[in-house]
């Protein structure tokens, strides 16, 4: 493990400041199950940690009063899966959570600091995307607003800008009456990343025509990819067994997996088309 | 005030099969990998580990289940991946069960710790060891304190769990003895004796 320095501050403005002091050579620090292995790769060599964990105020759950819940970037991952607020208005939210990892990993990894990781292949990002979520991230200048959707911009990159620090999540409810599902697709074991992910919401009329749809990859690409082709395929139609196969079959352009020990990128590819057609197919039935 | 057990002795390294991060340790100390001059190396730390206060120095980069194992003597936590998956290193901090082998030590501050150590109570077996003795949930044993610790957190908060609870909870905490039968039969066991034991 390399050497560095720890750093505790006790509010945001402290942690404003160290950021400013260290600059480059500073990383923020929530969970740590992220950076921590990452400096044990050494893929990450930073001076100083700046830990989060005694600032107040940043780890709490509650609804906005518009039906949009506010989440606290130190929210554990595993609170997201167990709070009853959660469980109840964002049930697409506590089912993605709950299949992270391993319990014990979810019992120390936090909401911010899976997000500002911008790991492509994470389960949370295609949810809170297919929801329309954005996160807060606050600078000693203040507050800037970021859907989900503009956070990734590249492998491991994100919008977060130096001396910003991601304070909240702010998650909207599906439209009413919609069903929303997200698959991991897992050959290798429970706990592994997923080969392919998708998350859908299917908003549809009493006739079974499409008012609205949301269709998000995971692992299919450097950045979590919206199948913005796809969903014009569905919305304003019949969500008939045809126009959703036309629709999955449209994702596979607009993936652009990696190779890795999880698949080959064309494995991937038809994976995709596989399971986007089953996620639309299982939210169209969750809904109503 | 304790101190952290200096990790220089290379005689020490050379005679045992020492772990990844001790060996780390003595390279870094050993000058290998350079400190910076003016850096604060040592935090002061005070936590709880099985009841007992502990109050100690520790460079920020050493590892929950290095302190625990070679500042605090508690050898019980075992090191296996290194990375969080394997489920070996799992103590409770707070009651939550965490990986310590990616733990920084500096993070447990003020928090009360739980290992292997701190289940027997007046020398009688806490129920989930005694199951594991009963019901074989081990073979080699090198497992066996995470598996323990994680079923006593997974009973901590669900006392009567399902078959499918057990596996979900458990799916963390890897045996390559394939012990997975003994271990989910310790599991059920432990939770219904200790469900009888509070009726």
């Amino acid at each position: 493990m390399i050497d560095f320095e720890f750093h505790s501050p006790t509010s945001l403005d402290e942690a404003f400041g160290l950021l400013d002091q260290y600059g480059d050579d500073a990383r923020v620090m929530s969970g740590g199950t992220a950076l921590v292995l990452m400096m044990k790769q050494r893929l990450a060599q930073p001076g100083h940690v700046i830990g989060l964990r005694r600032i107040p105020g940043l780890a709490s759950v509650a609804s906005d009063g518009n039906g949009a819940v506010r989440v606290g970037a130190l929210c554990t991952q595993r609170q997201m899966e167990t709070d009853p607020l959660i469980r109840q208005s964002l049930p697409l939210v506590a089912d993605t959570y709950r299949k992270v990892a391993t319990p014990r990993i979810r019992n120390m990894s936090t909401v911010g600091g899976g997000l500002v990781h911008g790991d492509p292949n994470q389960d949370p990002p295609p949810s809170l995307i297919a929801l329309g979520a954005s996160v807060v991230l606050s600078s000693k200048g203040g507050e800037r607003i970021v859907p989900v959707e503009d956070l990734f911009i590249d492998y491991f990159e994100t919008d977060v800008q130096p001396g910003e620090i991601l304070t909240s999540v702010l998650i909207p409810q599906a439209p009413a009456g919609s069903g929303a599902v997200y698959l991991k697709f897992l050959p290798r074991t429970a706990d592994d990343y997923a080969t392919v992910s998708v998350a859908a919401i299917v908003d549809a009329d009493e006739s079974n025509n499409c008012r609205d749809v949301r269709i998000v990859l995971g692992a299919s690409g450097v950045t979590p990819i919206r199948a913005k082709a796809a969903e014009d395929l569905l919305r304003q139609r019949p969500l008939t067994e045809e126009n959703i196969r036309a629709s999955a079959a449209a994702v596979i352009g607009e993936v652009d997996p990696l190779d890795d020990f999880r698949g080959s990128a064309d494995y991937k590819r038809q994976m995709a088309e596989v399971f986007t057609r089953r996620a639309v197919t299982q939210s169209l039935a969750a809904g109503r | 005030m304790g101190k952290a057990v200096p990790l220089h002795d290379w005689a020490a390294i050379s005679c045992h099969a020492m772990t990844r991060s001790i060996t780390l340790g003595g390279f870094a100390k050993s000058g290998i990998s350079q400190i910076r001059e003016g850096w604060k190396m040592d935090h002061r730390i005070k936590f709880k580990v099985n009841g007992t206060d502990h109050d100690l120095e520790v460079p920020a980069r050493r590892m929950l289940v290095d302190c625990l194992r070679y500042d605090l003597g508690l050898t019980g936590t075992k090191e296996g991946c290194s990375v969080g998956v394997c489920g070996a290193c799992t103590v409770l901090v707070d009651g939550q069960m965490v990986a310590s082998c990616i733990t920084l030590a500096v993070t447990a501050d003020g928090a009360d710790i739980t290992t292997v150590e701190g289940l027997a109570q007046d020398g009688k077996l806490h129920p989930v060891q005694q199951a594991f003795i009963d019901h074989g949930g081990f073979q080699c044993g090198i497992c066996t304190p995470g598996q323990v610790i994680a079923a006593k957190a997974l009973l901590d908060v669900n006392p009567d769990p399902t078959e499918e609870e057990i596996k979900d909870w458990m799916m963390g905490n890897l045996c390559r003895c394939t012990g997975y039968y003994g271990i989910l039969e310790s599991v059920k066991n432990a939770a219904r004796v200790s469900q009888e034991a509070g009726r």
